[in-house]
């Protein structure tokens, strides 16, 4: 398996640490209510296809990337530095 | 016997080897097999669970009987092929499988309980009485099952790994690899070319022929001396592609020294990591047996096997060959056979429309439904139309046809599809992005069709690579059609093997069918049908086709069972290698490493590094003795412990203070430079993630240290913070964990110490930290303690870090004081009630430790929010608590209430850390209980089965040393 | 038809003509008292306890592919109840319990065989650890004996004690940990359920579910509709795909966990052993393949197939404790789809749907809890009440804060 990062180029899966889904991102406000904790921190939509997930380069730039991919069939059709994500 | 004049082996070079005891001679580039069978040697193993005698089947790596153990002068290998095992000078082989001699195995007689050993019959008996499975009948099972033997001895063996990248990695070298590699590599690109046998060639070594107006050798030979010269050309003999991964990647095993005597530092294997931007898979096709009853004698073989040892390595399998076969291709065999003077008693052809005409006897039309001959093959009987009749014959070659060698494709969950006209499965187009298949391995069984489909893979990869595919004239080949009539099994009385590995017969089959394992992944699981070591390459399709017709079905709709990798078997070494003894994980050694082990110091593990238990002194025979002389130490005099180990990260940047103030539940942007405070950090789910000080350096510059085991975790954390939630913040961060050697100096003297080091007088108040200069070199001061002592932290950068730890320990000598080590540094953090990861093991909350009071009212941070949900806190909670006892304890005890029972619903905490105290001359622990901080002073029961400890404690506050820490701060 | 080794041999005189099949193939129904989604080792085991235990046979099991197609048919076959924490203590010790009657129960010799298992620690904290572990299962009632460096040397001289990368301090001795026949389990239940009338149907998939005002109504199939009263589902890595179908999101990532086994052998390794700091562990299986498997690939996938760096791994672990099987070849690898919850501890619960159960979670620990968890969701279908043991597996337990995290590694998912 092999990642192509952003800084680093196509690099082997050994390098990076994966974290999970996107929704990792998306940390409610301080004062929300613990459902939207409990979404935020449990609750997947763990698709069997396209989806969006967090790999950190962990022996390389210590960039968090935000990855593209199929979970079906490992195709990776992006990946962006979490640091300057468009949405 | 071996045939004069024929054969590719080197008849200059005899070897000699040995097989059950006996000497045997062969030549160089002979396999075990062949230098066997020249030798008239049949019988070379035993079934799996009739212990049927067995011969050589195939000349390939898909062999299921000719399994032997190879032995060396350290060790052996069990289940090596014969087919694939090169003879060299000394190579010292047995067979396996056997109770008794391989002639007259005593098992055996599991051949004639058969009737009783069919598909599944474990699963229906051995239940009664029940104590008798796993007292008698499991036992028996297990002894007279599996195959070779391990010796139970360390593999000592030299293993390697390696990665290789390449443009165009193209698997088999038969015509299609060849032309592939040769249109690849005349464009420029790279490209790797793997052979799994010992000699390029693919099927141009056993069947000949001609490919551009030349014997296809001489073919053969020209484009291997272009391909060798092509520097951007990687040729790999005796490499096996094993699997194919994700993104281009691909695994494949070389045998390196397999082939050799052994002698020290020779590679055995190497296991390859392959990445590559196209790959063409040329891996040709397998013959298939037919199923006809007992058609697993030795002496009965594929037809393209026979046809291998006679052509490549001059031997014949027998003296009267008869040919059992259902394609035109099989025939030139028998020809060839007849060629070189071994006589063809018949050939037997099912087909009712083939060809007749041949220099021997042809029965057009006929069937073989029986075979003779206990330990060899005898003679068989033949049926044609409604007569039966016999041949007497010493070698049967049979073929049911091709399978294309599609395994890779499957690697991914590509399923192949089933092709009517081949009778077979073909690989699914696309099934591994960037693989295409080409040649007998994608269905093309012509030498034309494998050298047009290879040279026009090789076309499309060179061009995806944006290269100019060469000029290359296809030469001129064979491009016979195949045609064959799909024959799987042959009616008639007795067992018709399929799987001769594992001894599944169609019988098995059609009895799995019948009980309802009708889907084909039960059929395999019932029967254990293509479980053996040859991975069912020799009776899937035909497995597959007798369900099928037990079921009523076409085998389209039957489905087929998924190849997994590996390809061909590899030894766990070979993946494994560099993973012996202490390769497993990387060792991390601290500068004061050497220092300690003069000082006779034990080095224990802590996560990847090593720090000394204690420092042992003439006269001490204990640990004990040892660390309570060095707790002692640190309290009345002084002590010196290298805590490098410790995680180290430099902050810097305009809102380094706010990052800390979000990333720890307590403020850090209040800090005044020139003072540390000591942090507390959840994870966002509101746990205890790890605790340490950060001192503010300057305006804009933090250092935070973190525990050694949470050092990496932490750093993957703040990187996480930052870039997800305030990646616009103005800070950076790095781990200078191993760009400083820090040294605690901890102890009544340790002012004194410290300042004898300095260049200038430092008064720092406790919780202080300073730059130093130390014999010249910039360090930093901190006055910290983990020991309740007054205590300092002394870093300079790594280098002198020995130097200065083998200063400070001689001069604290001096003092009355001197290293102490992690067993001492255990004891005094427990008298003072400080918490290592022993207590914050991850289901720990700041409630529990008492640390609540730390998580900041005024501000977000990472794990506030999370840590109120109400099972996080609460009375029903185990809370951080000390126990004091006269008695010895232990860390892992449980804890009651004196006087009930003792199970799970009573159970009212557990032990975390414990210690001999010598200060205070009591057992202390750190234990969690419910509600324990309502509980200081009650009775308790510490009850420990395992070690058989059951001791009433005091429960206490955690702080036993101090607790106004009036020595911190003296 | 009742399975003895007399019938074994009657039949075998007569040819085998007699074995009939274990279990009919039934086309649906249009409607059944409860129908169960997914026809694994769990969702089998339901449907066998459904009827068994509570007289409720009017029950459909509807499989997607072939019965036991899923975790339970590809898996590393460990059998053990050496859990710590309340909540899955308990569960466990109930499961090897119904477990050591399995044969007997089922009139199915699905090969338990308790071995025993050994957890090995390398340090003086992972004693600690294990030793609170070990006397948790004693005051559970289960067994546990601590061994010291020479107690594990005696059970298994093999291991590099030598030069290993982390030296062995001792061992944790589960005697009644083991192995079992991983499929024979599917198939014994299967064919117990089949013979109390439950109808066991494959190829079957389930493409949504019907629910009206916050009822379940059943489901709808690639067979077709199907009317229930109560609908419960037990499809392990696919839980979020179904779930899904009535409006769920899952606290569940599916992960692919690999696991491997070698060609046959002769008897070299006789317990179940456990390398934590290798995340390795291994068994040799009665037909002699070496069985073992280590830790999660780590990426989130339904590929049933992992990637090399942790098949090496997993190799390297083995070579640096017991370098004996470094020329034994690994003869297969395969994955299966593991459904990661955030604490490591399965849910067996009602849902907000009425009528509509929810059994999921089992992470990579699922087949050893295939009695139990049966036992216990068929109680709560049954009754409409958690099961005594597996009253903790709550749906809201990441919401309340009430976590069972063994592993103490918290809200990742694929840190258990």
């Amino acid at each position: 398996m092999r990642l192509r990062c952003p800084l680093c180029g196509e690099r082997d899966r050994r390098e990076f640490y994966y974290y999970g889904a996107e929704d990792y991102l998306h940390r409610p406000a301080a004062d929300a209510a613990l459902a939207e904790w409990d979404a935020y921190l449990h609750l997947r939509d763990n698709p069997a296809g396209v989806t969006r997930d967090l790999w950190y380069h962990e022996a390389g730039c210590s960039q968090w990337l935000l990855v593209t991919r199929n979970t079906v069939t490992h195709e990776i059709s992006g990946v962006e530095l979490v640091a300057e994500r468009k949405a | 016997m071996r045939i004069d004049g024929k054969g590719l082996i080197d008849r200059t070079k005899p070897v000699r080897f040995r097989f059950d005891g006996k000497d045997y001679a062969g030549y160089k580039g002979d396999t075990l097999a062949s230098a066997l069978l020249a030798n008239d040697v049949r019988l070379v193993g035993r079934s799996f669970k009739y212990h049927r005698p067995r011969g050589v089947l195939t000349a390939g790596s898909e062999e299921p009987n000719a399994l032997v153990e190879v032995i060396g002068p350290k060790n052996q290998t069990p289940n090596v092929r014969a087919t694939v095992q090169e003879v060299f000078e000394g190579l010292e082989t047995r067979s396996q499988n056997r109770l008794g001699s391989l002639r007259f195995d005593l098992l055996a007689v599991n051949d004639l309980l058969w009737p009783f050993l069919g598909a599944g019959f474990y699963y229906k008996t051995f239940m009664w009485p029940r104590a008798f499975w796993e007292g008698l009948y499991e036992p028996l099972i297990r002894r007279a099952a599996g195959l070779g033997s391990l010796s139970g001895r360390h593999d000592e063996g030299t293993y390697e790994k390696a990665f290789a990248f390449c443009d165009v990695l193209v698997i088999g070298s038969g015509p299609a690899g060849l032309m592939a590699a040769l249109t690849a590599g005349r464009a420029g690109a790279d490209v790797i070319l793997c052979e799994e046998s010992h000699a390029f060639g693919g099927r141009i070594l056993s069947d000949g022929g001609t490919i551009g107006g030349m014997p296809a050798g001489e073919w053969l030979a020209q484009v291997l001396a272009e391909l060798e010269a092509l520097p951007n050309v990687r040729l790999m003999l005796r490499t096996t592609v094993t699997g194919a991964y994700d993104h281009g990647t691909y695994g494949a095993l070389e045998r390196v020294g397999l082939h050799k005597p052994a002698r020290p530092n020779l590679s055995r294997e190497c296991f390859w990591r392959i990445v590559a931007k196209h790959a063409v898979l040329a891996a040709g096709a397998l013959e298939r047996p037919v199923a006809f009853p007992d058609n697993d004698r030795p002496g009965i073989m594929l037809a393209s096997a026979v046809r291998t040892y006679l052509n490549r390595y001059g031997v014949s399998l027998g003296k009267r060959v008869t040919l059992f076969a259902n394609t035109d291709q099989a025939r030139a065999v028998a020809r060839e056979l007849m060629a070189a003077g071994v006589t063809v008693a018949a050939i037997i052809d099912p087909r009712p429309d083939a060809f007749s005409v041949e220099d021997c006897p042809v029965h057009v039309g006929g069937e073989v439904i029986g075979t003779r001959g206990r330990l060899g093959l005898t003679g068989i009987t033949v049926r044609k139309g409604a007569e039966t009749f016999e041949i007497e014959t010493d070698c049967l070659a049979m073929s049911g046809g091709w399978n294309p060698t599609l395994h890779l494709t499957c690697h991914m969950n590509g399923r192949p599809r089933w092709d009517e006209d081949l009778a077979a499965f073909v690989p699914m187009e696309g099934a591994v992005p960037g693989l295409v298949a080409v040649g007998a391995a994608n269905g093309s069984m012509s030498t034309h069709g494998a050298l047009v489909t290879g040279h026009a893979a090789a076309v499309q990869a060179v061009q995806a690579l944006g290269r100019k595919a060469p000029d290359l004239p296809l030469p001129e080949a064979e491009d016979r059609p195949y045609v064959l009539k799909a024959l799987w099994a042959v009616e008639g009385k007795g067992r018709a093997w399929l799987d001769f590995a594992n001894d599944v017969t169609t019988k098995d089959v059609k009895l799995a069918a019948q009980e309802g394992f009708r889907s084909v992944e039960h059929m395999k699981r019932y029967t254990t049908q293509g479980m053996a070591p040859d991975q069912g390459k020799n009776s899937n399709v035909a497995a597959l086709a007798v369900l099928a017709d037990a079921t009523g079905r076409g085998i389209p709709e039957t489905g087929t069972t998924t190849f997994r990798p590996p390809y061909t078997p590899v030894s766990i070494a070979a993946m494994g290698a560099g993973g012996r003894a202490e390769g497993f994980a990387p060792q991390r050694f601290l500068t004061s490493d050497q220092a300690s082990r003069d000082r006779g110091a034990p080095m224990i593990e802590a996560g990847l590094w090593y720090r000394p238990s204690y420092f042992p002194k003439p006269g001490e025979t204990t640990w004990r003795e040892a660390c309570d002389r060095e707790v002692r130490m640190v309290r009345e005099a002084v002590g010196v412990a290298d805590v490098s180990t410790l995680g180290k990260i430099d902050i810097q940047g305009k809102d380094a203070g706010r990052f800390l103030d979000f990333v720890y539940t307590n403020t850090f942007s209040t800090l005044p430079v020139g003072r540390v405070r000591y942090g507390l950090m959840l994870r966002e789910d509101g746990h205890v993630l790890d605790d340490g000080t950060s001192a503010r350096l300057g305006e804009d510059h933090y250092l935070m240290t973190t525990t050694t085991a949470a050092a990496g975790l932490v750093m993957r954390h703040l990187d996480f913070v930052h870039q997800a939630f305030c990646a616009d913040w103005q800070v950076r961060f790095i781990s200078v964990t191993e760009s400083w050697a820090q040294f605690a100096v901890a102890g009544p003297k340790a002012r004194a110490l410290v300042q004898s080091f300095l260049e200038e007088t430092v008064d720092l108040p406790f919780m202080g930290v300073a730059p130093v200069r130390v014999g010249g070199v910039k360090g930093r001061l901190f006055r910290i303690s983990f020991s309740g002592e007054e205590g300092y932290e002394l870093a300079v950068p790594t280098r002198y870090g020995e130097a200065l730890f083998r200063d400070l320990v001689a001069r604290a000598e001096t003092m009355g004081g001197g290293p102490y080590g992690m067993e001492a540094l255990n004891v005094l953090r427990i008298e003072k009630g400080f918490i290592t990861h022993a207590e914050i093991h991850g289901r720990v909350t700041a409630h529990d430790i008492g640390m609540e009071k730390m998580v900041s009212a005024k501000k977000d941070c990472i794990g506030k929010a999370a840590a109120q949900r109400p099972g996080l806190w609460g009375p029903e909670r185990e809370q951080l608590v000390g126990l004091k006892a006269s008695a010895p304890i232990s860390a892992g005890a449980h804890l009651f209430v004196p006087g009930m029972e003792i199970h799970r619903e009573t159970d009212q905490g557990y032990v975390t850390s414990v210690c001999w105290s010598p200060t205070l001359g009591a057992w202390l622990a750190l234990a969690f209980l419910k509600d324990g901080r309502n509980r200081h002073g009650e009775k308790i029961r510490l009850v420990d089965h395992l070690r058989g400890i059951d001791v009433i404690c005091e429960v206490c506050d955690p702080v036993f040393h101090d607790p106004a820490g009036e020595k911190l701060r003296a | 038809m009742r399975y003895s080794g007399l019938r074994v041999i009657t039949e075998g005189l007569f040819g085998n003509r007699g074995w009939t099949p274990a279990w009919r193939e039934p086309s649906p129904k249009a409607e059944y008292d409860v129908v169960i989604i997914g026809g694994g080792g769990h969702g089998l085991s339901t449907a066998y306890y459904l009827a068994k235990n509570h007289g409720i046979t009017n029950v459909a099991v509807l499989e997607k592919g072939y019965l036991g197609g899923g975790n339970v048919g590809r898996n590393t076959t460990i059998v053990r109840a050496n859990y710590f924490l309340p909540g899955n203590s308990e569960f466990y010790s109930h499961s090897l319990k119904l477990w050591e009657g399995l044969e007997a129960e089922l009139n199915y010799n699905v090969m338990h065989s308790q071995r025993g298992l050994i957890n090995l620690f390398h340090s003086d904290g992972q004693r600690d650890a294990f030793v609170r572990r070990g006397n948790a299962m004693i005051n559970q009632g289960d067994d546990a004996i601590l061994l010291d460096r020479e107690g594990v040397r005696e059970h298994l001289p093999y291991l590099d004690f030598d030069n290993t990368r982390f030296p062995i301090y001792g061992g944790l001795l589960h005697p009644r940990g083991g192995s079992a026949r991983h499929d024979a389990v599917a198939w014994g239940y299967a064919r117990g359920a089949d013979k109390r009338g439950v109808d066991l149907i494959q190829n079957c998939e389930v493409t949504g579910i019907d629910i009206e005002n916050g009822v379940v109504k059943g489901v709808q199939t690639t067979r077709g509709a199907i009317r229930a009263k109560k609908v419960g589902i037990v499809v392990a890595g696919r839980s979020s795909q179904v779930a899904a179908m009535a409006g769920m999101r899952l606290p569940i990532e599916s992960h692919v966990l690999q696991a491997f086994v070698t060609e046959g052998l002769k008897p070299v390794i006789n317990h179940v052993v456990s390398f934590g700091m290798g995340h390795f562990y291994i068994s040799q299986s009665d037909k002699g393949g070496l069985v073992f498997g280590g830790d999660l690939d780590f990426y989130a996938s339904y590929a049933a197939r992992g990637n090399l760096p942790m098949v090496e791994h997993v190799m390297e672990a083995g070579m640096t404790l017991m370098p004996m099987i470094g020329r034994a070849k690994v003869l297969r690898s395969w994955g299966g789809i593991m459904d990661m919850s955030p604490d490591g501890s399965p849910i067996i619960d009602r849902t907000h749907v009425e009528g509509l159960y929810l059994n999921c979670g089992w992470n990579y620990g699922g087949f050893k809890a295939v009695p139990a968890s049966g036992w216990c969701m068929a109680h709560l279908m049954a009754t409409d009440q958690p099961h005594e043991v597996a009253r903790k597996f709550r749906l809201d337990r990441f919401a309340t804060g009430h976590l069972l995290d063994e592993e103490g590694t918290g809200s990742q998912h694929n840190l258990h």
